[in-house]
């Protein structure tokens, strides 16, 4: 999967005889070695989960979010490089605040992951910036219903039921193709993304994580707010409990 | 290019002194001042009681001396724990509920279980409107902010205003434009500590009333709001029982004597 760029890898602007970016893929690489972070669309709204990898004990619990409200109604969570996240976080708070001074109404989740992308595909275009070295997957509920969309540091971004980023991405994207989606209701959703998170955390490698839960729901009134603390040792006591259970096989 | 959208969502009082700092530098004339108002609201009385605070004020929005609009909301909740009441330029308090807005919205995507309490939401609009006032462009109002925040002591009830030049207090019963000279002298005299919320409506319904019958840009159409630890709760528009009956409006002319 790594190619060694050799020379056309110095560079944002420089493209490679085969037609990569290399610094683009480099960030992704930055991507891929996060913590894990998933979204859901559920049938009445949208769950975001973070593995956060705690990096010391001396941590206060809660601090460090990688789930940012965006405005009131859409939720971003970062993976990877969590200061680049910061500044995506930013951007979108001042997009969603600025068309709401220009055109009246709360910005369309469609509207603001374009302008995110947008703005991540900014710096992919100059020599003197360098691209974001994070992805993020935005979950917003507006007149449409609940969405979910994913942007990566190459600017790109899709519309998904189910999204995932980081070092478990593809054993998380294995376990939310399982689940019927469309039946499932956000306070089902929540406790299926904190099992997918244990699932995925790999024990020997990384030692201690936080589990960081956000919702947008018919529930929460359509804001984007954490999980309530109640369902959120719910969901984590039903997630170790799944895990036990697997162990035990 | 990239930099100037930055600036222009910054927030909303420094994008209004950036466009005037433009004009200026540009070499224009000192265009936008506001030099008087024109739709404005009349007055607003507010008052402390025993759950929290309470504010009234009629429902009307004069152009001059025309009673222009009639269903016109001049009080607001803000945030989780305030009131805001509006007297004065009906355009400038709708952009000071645009700045209220915006700096709710940031306090609340913290997410962080604090939320803006009504006197730091009053601090913050001293200082919005004594530095317009500073400019000489102001905004032409007077706010009355009210509000109850859980504190180390309990529920704490907080009553502000602050005005179109700076001058702000905190005290027990508020009131705006005519309210000071008719409302007050009532609420001074009758106004007591922990009063029920029936016994405060009737209070500041005896004030509406002489509001009513004295001042001419007020309307017979009247809005009670109040404040409580559970939130606020704005009521619909109510109008209040009048008397004309009184001898000398039935015969008018019955006194006046020679050529006047």
């Amino acid at each position: 999967m790594s190619s060694i760029g050799t020379g056309y890898d110095l560079s944002v602007t420089t493209f490679s005889p085969d037609g990569r970016v290399f610094q683009v893929e480099y960030a992704t690489k930055a991507v891929d070695n996060s913590g894990t972070v998933v979204g859901i669309k559920c049938k009445d709204g949208i769950v975001l989960g973070v593995e956060k990898l705690v990096t010391s004990k001396m941590m206060l619990e809660g601090s460090n979010r990688r789930i940012h409200s965006v405005h009131r109604h859409s939720g971003l969570a970062v993976a990877g490089l969590a200061a680049d996240g910061r500044q995506i976080v930013s951007r979108a708070k001042s997009e969603a605040a600025s068309y709401e001074k220009v055109y009246g109404e709360p910005i369309s989740v469609k509207e603001l992951a374009d302008r995110v992308a947008s703005y991540v595909h900014l710096c992919t275009l100059y020599w003197w910036l360098r691209p974001f070295g994070c992805g993020v997957i935005l979950g917003g509920y507006d007149r449409d219903g609940p969405q979910l969309y994913m942007i990566e540091p190459s600017g790109v971004f899709h519309k998904y039921f189910g999204a995932a980023l980081g070092k478990g991405r593809q054993a998380a994207k294995t376990e939310i193709e399982k689940l019927k989606l469309s039946e499932l209701t956000c306070r089902e959703g929540i406790v299926e993304v904190a099992k997918i998170i244990y699932g995925v955390h790999d024990e020997a490698k990384d030692k201690a994580f936080e589990l960081e839960l956000s919702w947008i729901c018919d529930e929460s009134n359509r804001q984007h707010q954490k999980v309530p603390n109640d369902l959120l040792e719910q969901a984590k006591a039903a997630a170790q409990a799944a895990l036990e259970e697997m162990d035990a096989d | 290019m990239e930099e100037q959208k930055w600036d222009q969502s910054m927030g909303g009082f420094n994008a209004a002194s950036r466009s005037q700092m433009a004009e200026a530098a540009a070499g224009g004339e000192e265009s936008q001042r506001t030099l008087y108002p024109y739709v404005t609201g009349t007055s607003v009385i507010a008052l402390k009681y025993k759950d929290g605070v309470i504010m009234a004020c009629d429902t009307g929005a004069s152009y001059g001396s025309t009673l222009r609009y009639k269903s016109v909301e001049r009080i607001k909740a803000v945030g989780k724990h305030s009131l805001i009441g509006g007297s004065g330029e009906f355009s400038d308090f709708q952009e000071i509920l645009r700045y209220l807005d915006e700096l709710t919205l940031s306090d609340h995507m913290w997410d962080d279980g604090n939320s803006l309490g009504p006197k730091e939401i009053h601090s913050y609009l001293t200082r919005v409107m004594y530095n317009r006032r500073n400019k000489f462009d102001p905004l032409w109002n007077a706010l009355i902010l009210g509000g109850v925040k859980m504190g180390p002591k309990g529920a704490e009830k907080y009553l502000g205003m602050v005005n179109m030049i700076g001058t702000h207090f905190e005290e027990n019963h508020i009131a705006t434009g005519f309210g000071n000279h008719l409302a007050i002298p009532i609420l001074r005299a009758e106004w007591r500590e922990d009063m029920t919320f029936e016994e405060a409506v009737k209070l500041v319904e005896k004030c509406l009333l002489v509001l009513l019958y004295r001042d001419r840009s007020s309307i017979n159409k009247f809005q009670v709001a109040k404040i409580t630890t559970e939130g606020a709760t704005i009521y619909p528009p109510y109008s209040l029982k009048t008397f004309w009956g009184f001898s000398h409006f039935e015969n008018p002319a019955q006194g006046a004597v020679g050529s006047w």
